[in-house]
């Protein structure tokens, strides 16, 4: 899983309160950075990644070997131009790709397990704030993300709103409705309801539970697209065979599909981190950090905000993002809003969907040169 | 760029901060930015515009005036602009309230159904009129409203809306509208042009 070659880390110093009230200090952050920061160092993005994402934007991942998760937008000459922009992305907190997580070593050298702190939202976005410093930026030029990687965006210019010139959250929400929460804690459920995930403790066990980590994310996968998308693509189409078998194999290519993503899944991904980043999904609420005003969170920052949906994502639909603009125009900020026509679900801003890379490319590259 | 949208620039002063419902492909919002530094907003509810306006580097919200103005807090705008859609509002005296609402003045702009172009159509052909600011046909026209410059000068007069100026529009011509000549303008006019305030 973790690999130490072909990571980069940050070891921070500086000690970190954390929303649950403990400190850590001395920890590291795993980051990639793609394109070169310029002499004046404004062309630098912070990009945010999402669940189960990680500091490998684009290109090959050198621990998986496959593809970035955001290839299709950002490089050179796509819609985040790595022959433009410096693009810096790191691991969060809570994570399994080289930042401080639950499968590192306590002071003692015991695997943390569930005894990691519980993190947030902001507890992640004040340890990658640190990587300014690190790289000697004032101010970036943009901050970016979708789904949990949007919630980062917001939380970040919220926390730090002289810190961006622009800022794109992307198909994401101020905070995680009920079934968002029902969602994760299915999945949460089936990795702890594995014998193999021993209280957390499966690696000085030298057991997996990967079984209930591939449940956990065909769950989650199944939210990640639309009920069109899945319609279209699989059907009712058998896997390999005439007729059906009589059985509880795999009959259908959905069920296929879905196991092959759950199995690989397990390859890359940490049980416990699971646990642990969701649950940070599932406690942000940024309105209720301002006592309920969200307008509060956006109320110092003079930054350029834009805005995306999709018409397809269930997950985080159309409303949920517009409520961010609806509680930035309260307040008479600069903020764009487009929703993309897409049947790729919630996945869509992964995916190559032209008017939403097109999009992107635009603002920022109209963006930058106004600056 | 249109003659009509030369006329609405021209009504608004340099530095301020204007919203555009139904900005369209952000041709007056382009204008208004590089020449008369106008911090602009867009509002339109076609998603192919709105690309349009992302492209030219606008601000541009995708929505609905009828249901998104209310998103915008009270006299937030220096100016609000309302080109040519009033009558396709199926609740335009809402939206009219709303534009008055938002902004400190608007600036609203009708198609004249009392043309005598639009009149002769109807009388002589007996057909429904179609002219250059009206090219739709009945059954595929989104106007659900039409009016003459008459009656949207008399309808606001009876909502205790402040007129600050009226002007007609006549291919290239403007001119002012008043109690005097609001007779004639209301004929030779293709296009109503109204600052008002509430």
């Amino acid at each position: 899983m973790n690999t130490e070659k072909n990571i980069k880390t940050l070891i921070v110093k500086k000690p970190l309160k954390l929303d649950c009230g403990k400190t850590i200090k001395d920890f590291p952050i795993a980051y990639e950075t793609y394109g070169s920061l310029n002499s004046k160092k404004d062309n630098a993005i912070l990009v945010f990644h999402a669940l189960t994402g990680d500091q490998f934007v684009t290109g090959i991942n050198p621990v998986t070997n496959k593809e970035g998760w955001w290839s299709y937008a950002v490089g050179p000459a796509k819609a985040i131009d790595t022959n433009k922009y410096f693009v810096i992305c790191s691991n969060v907190i809570g994570g399994c790709m080289g930042s401080y997580g639950p499968s590192h070593k306590d002071p003692d050298q015991k695997i943390f397990g569930t005894n990691f702190p519980v993190i947030t939202i902001n507890d992640m976005v004040n340890a990658q704030y640190n990587l300014l410093d690190h790289f000697g930026i004032d101010k970036l030029f943009s901050i970016t993300g979708g789904s949990m990687g949007g919630m980062q965006v917001l939380q970040f210019i919220s926390n730090f709103p002289d810190k961006s010139k622009t800022v794109i959250p992307i198909a994401t929400a101020s905070s995680h409705s009920a079934q968002n929460i029902a969602f994760n804690e299915l999945g949460r459920q089936a990795i702890t309801a594995d014998s193999n995930w021993k209280d957390g403790n499966y690696t000085s066990n030298d057991t997996n539970p990967g079984k209930g980590l591939a449940v956990a994310r065909m769950a989650a996968h199944i939210t990640y697209l639309s009920k069109k998308g899945l319609q279209e693509k699989f059907g009712r189409k058998l896997q390999e065979r005439e007729d059906l078998k009589f059985g509880f194999d795999a009959d259908f290519q959905i069920e296929s599909y879905l196991r092959y993503q759950g199995s690989v899944f397990v390859d890359r991904f940490d049980a416990n981190s699971y646990l642990y980043i969701t649950r940070a999904m599932d406690y942000f609420d940024l309105a209720k950090q301002f006592n309920g005003n969200l307008s509060e969170a956006f109320k110092n920052t003079n930054a350029k905000f834009f805005i995306i949906s999709f018409t397809s994502d269930w997950l985080y639909p159309t409303q949920e993002n517009k409520d961010i603009v609806i509680a930035l125009n309260s307040i008479g900020a600069d903020v764009g809003f487009v929703e993309i026509v897409s049947d790729k679900g919630h996945d869509s801003f992964l995916l190559d969907v032209p008017d939403f890379l097109s999009a992107l490319k635009n603002f920022l590259d109209k963006s930058y040169e106004e600056n | 760029m249109k003659n009509e949208f030369q006329v609405i620039a021209d009504l608004i002063e340099k530095d301020k901060k204007v919203l555009d419902v139904g900005c369209a492909d952000g041709t007056l919002m382009k204008f208004l930015k590089d020449n008369k530094n106008i911090n602009i907003r867009g509002l339109e509810i076609s998603k192919e515009k709105v690309q349009e306006c992302i492209a030219k580097g606008l601000t541009v919200i995708e929505g609905n005036a009828e249901k998104d103005l209310k998103q915008f807090t009270d006299k937030s705008f220096d100016y609000v602009i309302l080109s040519q859609t009033l009558q396709a509002f199926l609740n335009p005296e809402l939206v009219l309230d709303e534009l008055l609402r938002v902004g400190k003045k608007a600036i609203v702009t009708i198609p004249n159904f009392g043309y005598w172009k639009v009149r002769f159509h109807l009388l002589f052909k007996g057909t429904m009129p179609i002219t250059k600011t009206l090219p739709d046909e009945w059954y595929n026209t989104p106007n659900l409203h039409m009016c003459t410059i008459k009656d949207f000068f008399y309808f606001v007069k009876s909502k205790d809306i402040k007129i600050f100026k009226s002007l007609a529009l006549n291919n290239l011509n403007s001119s002012i509208i008043n109690h005097s000549n609001l007779g004639v303008k209301n004929l030779f006019a293709d296009l109503g042009i109204f600052l008002i305030e509430k």
